[in-house]
């Protein structure tokens, strides 16, 4: 049976996300930190994009980057740095793209009778910069640009009177 | 933060302490009105009601917007329901993600039983 995935925004900073994961916390661990299997779920495919590179120095300090998009014209970039590595219980790490500072990442993987809970954390630097991404649902990720990309897509088919 | 929560939360129980701002409440959830509408229905003058409405104003159950000389009243619930339906795309980011993660997480779960088995052997 599928686990259920929870959202909530905690605080006016903060947004909480949680599941369970039906493997211990060093197979989640791996699976989060291991760039070929990270590539493999990050991008579900019902979002419709794709992922054209992922690279991951998963160490304190080290830097992350994925870029999505189809070729360089359209591609966007994520990335940023590794604050705290704790093997299979603890990852911290920044979101570096945006312009004022993004949030900051947290996730635990607290192990219990060989499922893992997975609570992924982000804390915003402003009550204004959480709002602003929700004002903007820059922050939806994948799904998100998937719109903006249909957007785009039905723009150009109705200019063209289709 | 806690501090400004129970601040917030302290406006909200204050306006809901009257029972006239309940009723405003209660004529908005229904349409919009002026400040005047209200007065009248609730039989006050035009400065009590404009008073009840700067108290729930206050507390974020009420925005209001002057368009021409009228100042009209609505609930302020808009900025929730933007955010709720925000956070559920979110959420449903996540579902999808880790729906994937479970997938992986299988074949590691499988290929660590088989190497566990060699192994052992």
């Amino acid at each position: 049976m599928k686990n259920r995935t929870t959202a909530e925004r905690k605080s006016e900073r903060e947004l909480v996300v949680t599941r369970t994961v039906n493997a211990p916390a060093h197979i989640v661990f791996e699976a989060w930190t291991n760039p070929e299997l990270f590539k493999r779920w990050w991008v579900p495919k019902s979002a419709g994009v794709s992922l054209r590179s992922c690279e991951m120095d998963v160490r304190v300090g080290g830097k992350y980057r994925l870029v999505f998009g189809h070729d360089d014209s359209n591609s966007m970039a994520f990335y940023g740095t590794y604050i705290e590595v704790t093997p299979h219980s603890r990852l911290v790490w920044t979101n570096e793209e945006g312009e004022d500072g993004g949030p900051v990442t947290t996730v635990t993987f607290e192990e219990k009778g060989g499922k893992t809970l997975v609570v992924l954390h982000d804390l915003y630097p402003s009550k204004e910069a959480l709002d602003g991404a929700i004002a903007s649902g820059s922050t939806a990720g994948g799904m998100n640009e998937t719109f903006e990309q249909l957007d785009e897509l039905l723009a150009t088919l109705s200019d063209k009177g289709l | 933060m806690a501090q400004y929560t129970r601040t917030r939360l302290d406006a909200s129980f204050a306006a809901l302490s009257d029972a006239t701002r309940r009723g405003v409440l209660e004529q908005l959830g229904r349409a919009d009105a002026s400040i005047s509408d209200l007065a009248e229905k609730f039989h006050m003058t035009l400065t009590g009601m404009k008073k009840h409405v700067g108290v729930l104003e206050q507390a974020g159950l009420v925005t209001t917007e002057k368009i021409g000389r009228v100042r009209t009243c609505k609930l302020g619930l808009r900025r929730l329901e933007e955010e709720a339906a925000w956070i559920e795309r979110y959420r449903q980011l996540w579902d999808a993600r880790f729906d994937a993660l479970d997938e992986v997480v299988e074949e590691l779960k499988r290929k660590e039983k088989v190497h566990g088995r060699k192994k052992r052997e």
